[in-house]
């Protein structure tokens, strides 16, 4: 088994009103060098040899993504 | 249609009763649609809102007769979390996202009904305006540019908010529909406004009303 990383983050021109939020958290955290922060989500999957790297493109752009507003990067460890 | 986590199927099923028509219950296990003249894809946070709202619930059994049926005319309403499933779906373009204000909204909304030549808008005057609660907390309409200048260039936005934008949706789009008219995606609960007891309004019944009486 194999483990493939992928991680997708919204389009920089998408709002991020979540990211926003942690924003303000950390100044009330009394940190003040953050000047913005975006929230994204991280994938591992275990998978055997049969996943090849298409297969992989394949559900991160049709599953674990949005293309409509959402990037990917995929990892293998 | 009721998905794991489904809300507001029971509610769409009563204002479709209450327009005369006959609610028959779908099943997201179910690929069939057992002949409905229509489907409508209701409110609520199908499998848990998890991985994004409607992301899942795309791939149920019964979309692949949904989506099909779509492309072949079938009118097909999404309400809310339904709007999330057909955009996931690509039977509609762009995207809903978390509301801009961080705050689940729920209140009455002033609403433009812009397209009353959709399958689900026929019996509205164009231009009308009318209330209907919204209840979202990821109700962001977004899209690229090009996108949103060929729904308004196509006449494809069906519904806008008036007097304020309660999440931020671009060029505050309450509502679109495919280029066909048989797809219309809405963030409102017309479900919500079909009986003076019961809601602000009764606004909402002619979403229903539209399609009552026509067949397939």
């Amino acid at each position: 088994m194999a483990r493939v990383v992928v991680d997708v983050v919204l389009k920089p021109e998408i709002l991020d009103p979540q990211g926003q939020a942690i924003v303000g958290a950390l100044g009330r955290l009394g940190i003040h060098g953050v000047a913005d922060v975006r929230q994204g989500k991280h994938f591992e999957l275990d998978v055997d040899d049969s996943v090849d790297d298409q297969t992989v493109v394949k559900l991160a752009d049709t599953l674990l993504a949005n293309p409509v507003i959402e990037n990917f990067t995929i990892r293998r460890d | 249609m009721t998905f794991p986590g489904s809300l507001d199927d029971r509610d769409a099923a009563r204002a479709i009763r209450i327009a005369g028509g006959e609610a028959v219950p779908l099943w997201h296990a179910d690929p069939s649609l057992h002949d409905v003249d229509g489907v409508v894809l209701p409110g609520g946070f199908s499998y848990g809102d998890y991985l994004r709202c409607g992301a899942i619930a795309r791939f149920a059994p019964v979309m692949q007769s949904v989506i099909a049926g779509a492309r072949d005319g079938l009118p097909v309403l999404g309400i809310c979390n339904g709007f999330q499933v057909l955009c996931e779906s690509h039977l509609l373009p762009g995207a809903l996202i978390r509301n801009d204000n961080r705050k689940f909204v729920c209140r009455e909304q002033l609403l433009r009904i812009e397209n009353n030549r959709t399958r689900w808008t026929s019996d509205y005057d164009e231009a009308q305006e009318v209330i209907i609660p919204i209840k979202n907390g990821e109700g962001g309409f977004v899209a690229d540019d090009r996108t949103i200048d060929e729904l308004e260039a196509e006449g494809r936005v069906v519904a806008r908010y008036l007097e304020g934008n309660p999440n931020g949706s671009y060029r505050a789009i309450a509502g679109i529909c495919n280029a066909e008219g048989n797809v219309v995606g809405l963030m409102p609960h017309p479900e919500h406004a079909v009986e003076q007891l019961t809601g602000p309004s009764v606004d909402g019944l002619p979403f229903f009303l539209s399609l009552i009486g026509v067949t397939a």
